[in-house]
């Protein structure tokens, strides 16, 4: 196999995933953390290593404007974003998904505003989980590049036709040096072949697109757009299959378990943290404990059926939220408590917030959250959401 | 850029009998609607309409009667130029050949809430012709003040009555503000003009880059006219001066029209329910607004 290593960031790992698959146009507006994935693509436009169109668009409302005008025609299309501007981007977001423009993004994943944070959490993209997007949370930089690659094979598949985001955590994954393989480009090529769509404007067949409908047809429409997601599964599933297959990475589709084969509690965390928790799962097991990982890739669709199998086999779940549904629970939490809901077994549940605003999730404090698992199974506890490792007493 | 002279005329002779836009549900007389028919009678069936929220978008969109037989699309509210944008970038990439793309915005989708994208558009130059129907206030949503209502207008947001004579600003300086971007063609219309406006959307077709025409589009609706005095209207509000018919290319403005005496103001405020109000010092207002701006014109564009 073919390989090229070389020292790059998360965010120049995107950009290489993006110039590999050939977008006909990069339309982008600077944020921190995202920064250096649109300056290595002008770079790489200038330079004439990608050979796609890059527009300086004004606002990140017109970088998602821009791409779906470009995808409307047929055109292959890239934008990337964090925090305040995707939210600035939302109206944009629905409008793209329910035009079934399968447009490819990153998100640096960060904090948003008031307070003011450059750092990362998840409010950003887990706030949008109803956007209609397809959302994926990856770990590392390789994973970054690698599920670039596959986002275009997914969200332009027939059958799915949506958009996808592809999110990393803002700084510790955007800005920090891994050692990444870059895939060769006629590989690419045929892993990923030029993008075919019925659903644009031609002059051989003129549509007219991005239309109103009337409440006869428009729960028809959104239920179409339901089940596309829905398709999403399986095709995501086979593209990481083939993407294994061409380039001996696999990503195991929407969730990845780790030593949960007989596992008595496990934690379930979406990105980076992820690598600190499987750190300190081998701590634990080599002192004897039973504890897994269920890193949880995919948003949306949500992994519902990965999710139950688990719970039927372990004693306690506990789910580490970079997130505050403020009034209720972590959003990740809802969703898998919605999941497990589903099966006929009690699991003992918590709901652990926090690295808010980039504060850092230590291995400590993780192997804290499995003791308390275990001890809330043993002496039958409340279930319950807390703000983890918090500098103020709380109403506990 | 295109040599202007070169350019071939168009004329009712020589201009497509075939209707680009049809079956719509816009109300009778409206005056935007003249107003794409006529932009698109130029510019043809390789043309992509790109129209915001807004009546030409809700009148022509409605699934599963679809009004637009060219190749059309609704963008978001504030993004008509970039999602225009894109579509010029895309198919620039994707290799296609005599392209137009054009959008269609009324006043408040284009000098409120869309302006920032608009900008942008113009800065980056992109292939787009970008003609904004002014109807003068917000009139898919039930005539609402936008940015380009003018003074002593009655709407819906801005209400006459003892304490404030409707809306007491004047109309954003629109074309002005374009043009200020340096860029290659900007013109002024009235669809009460139909040839002018013909030969202008006919030359912003043929250059290359950015382009922008501001075209004065009657609404009986909003505007409490007959339906059947909507081109006449139009026309009337460029005798009176309070539209006027302009280009700016090549880094010069060029008066179109100069006419000597204008007709009454009054005559043509009077005809219109959303004047009525009006006591004769808002009038005069209205006048002496016209007057200060027709002197700026008269000085630096002849």
């Amino acid at each position: 196999m073919k390989s090229n290593k070389i020292f790059i960031s998360g965010d120049e790992a995107v950009a290489q995933g993006v110039r590999l698959s050939r977008p006909h146009v990069v339309a982008a507006y600077p944020i921190t953390p995202q920064t250096i994935t649109v300056e290595r693509l002008a770079e790489m436009a200038e330079s004439g290593e990608m050979e796609g169109e890059y527009m300086h668009v004004e606002s990140e409302h017109s970088a998602i404007s821009a791409t779906m005008g470009a995808s409307s025609v047929g055109a292959r299309t890239f934008t990337a974003s964090s925090s305040q501007g995707l939210l600035y981007m939302a109206e944009g977001l629905h409008y793209c998904s329910g035009g079934r423009w399968p447009v490819v993004m990153m998100n640096a994943n960060r904090s948003v505003a008031l307070p003011w944070s450059i750092y990362g959490d998840q409010r950003d993209s887990l706030s949008l989980l109803d956007c209609g997007w397809i959302q994926v949370y990856v770990e590392d930089a390789q994973e970054a590049l690698d599920m670039i690659i596959q986002a275009y094979k997914i969200a332009e598949h027939k059958d799915v036709l949506t958009p996808m985001m592809v999110n990393l955590d803002g700084f510790i994954l955007t800005h920090t040096y891994e050692l990444v393989d870059i895939p060769e480009q006629e590989m690419v090529d045929k892993f990923l072949p030029a993008f075919q769509t019925p659903n644009k404007m031609s002059f051989e067949e003129p549509k007219n697109l991005g239309f109103s409908s009337k409440p006869d047809d428009n729960t028809e429409f959104k239920y179409q757009q339901n089940e596309a997601m829905f398709n999403s599964i399986q095709v995501l599933k086979d593209v990481d299959q083939e993407f294994a297959d061409t380039f001996g990475r696999k990503y195991d589709g929407m969730v990845e378990e780790y030593r949960c084969e007989d596992a008595e509690v496990v934690l379930v965390a979406l990105g980076s943290v992820c690598g600190t928790i499987r750190v300190v799962v081998d701590k634990m097991r080599a002192e004897g404990k039973k504890v897994g990982l269920l890193k949880i890739r995919y948003m949306r669709p949500f992994p519902e059926a990965e999710v139950k199998d688990l719970a039927k086999r372990v004693n306690a779940i506990g789910v580490v939220d970079k997130d505050i549904s403020f009034g209720y629970e972590g959003t990740v939490y809802t969703n898998v408590n919605s999941a497990i809901s589903k099966i006929d077994k009690y699991v003992y549940k918590s709901n652990f917030v926090g690295g808010l605003g980039g504060r850092d999730i230590t291995k400590d404090e993780i192997e804290e959250m499995f003791n308390k698992l275990f001890s809330g199974v043993e002496n039958k506890s409340e279930e319950k959401v807390e703000f983890f490792s918090l500098n103020v007493e709380s109403n506990d | 850029m295109t040599n202007l002279v070169d350019i071939p005329k168009v004329n009712a002779k020589n201009m497509t009998e075939k209707e680009f836009f049809y079956g719509h549900k816009a109300c009778a007389g409206c005056g935007g609607s003249i107003a794409v028919r006529l932009a698109l009678k130029v510019l043809g069936e390789r043309t992509y309409t790109a129209l915001p929220a807004g009546c030409m978008s809700a009148v022509g969109f409605i699934y599963p009667q679809m009004a637009f037989n060219t190749n059309a699309i609704i963008t978001t509210f504030p993004g008509s130029a970039s999602m225009a944008s894109g579509i010029a970038v895309g198919a620039k990439a994707l290799g296609q050949k005599d392209v137009k793309t054009v959008v269609f915005a009324g006043d408040g989708g284009t000098a409120d809430i869309g302006f920032q994208a608009l900008s942008g558009m113009i800065d980056r130059n992109d292939d787009v012709l970008y003609i904004c129907y002014d109807n003068e206030a917000y009139m898919n949503t039930g005539i609402q003040k936008s940015g380009l209502t003018p003074y002593g207008t009655k709407t819906t947001t801005t209400p006459a009555g003892d304490n404030i004579p409707g809306t007491i600003t004047h109309k954003k300086n629109l074309f002005e503000i374009i043009a200020a971007h340096d860029i290659a063609y900007a013109a002024t219309a009235s669809i009460g003009y139909p040839q002018d406006f013909l030969n202008k959307v006919n030359k912003a077709k043929h250059i290359k880059g950015a382009t922008f025409i501001h075209v004065y589009a009657s609404c009986p609706t909003g505007w409490g006219t007959p339906t059947e005095t909507s081109v006449e209207i139009a026309k009337d509000a460029v005798d009176c001066g309070l539209i006027f018919l302009a280009e700016f290319e090549d880094g010069e403005y060029k008066l179109n029209r100069n006419p000597k005496q204008f007709a009454p103001v009054q005559d043509y405020l009077k005809k219109q329910g959303r004047f009525k109000h009006m006591s004769d010092a808002d009038m005069q207002c209205v006048i002496d607004n016209r007057d200060k701006k027709w002197s700026r014109m008269r000085k630096h564009w002849l």
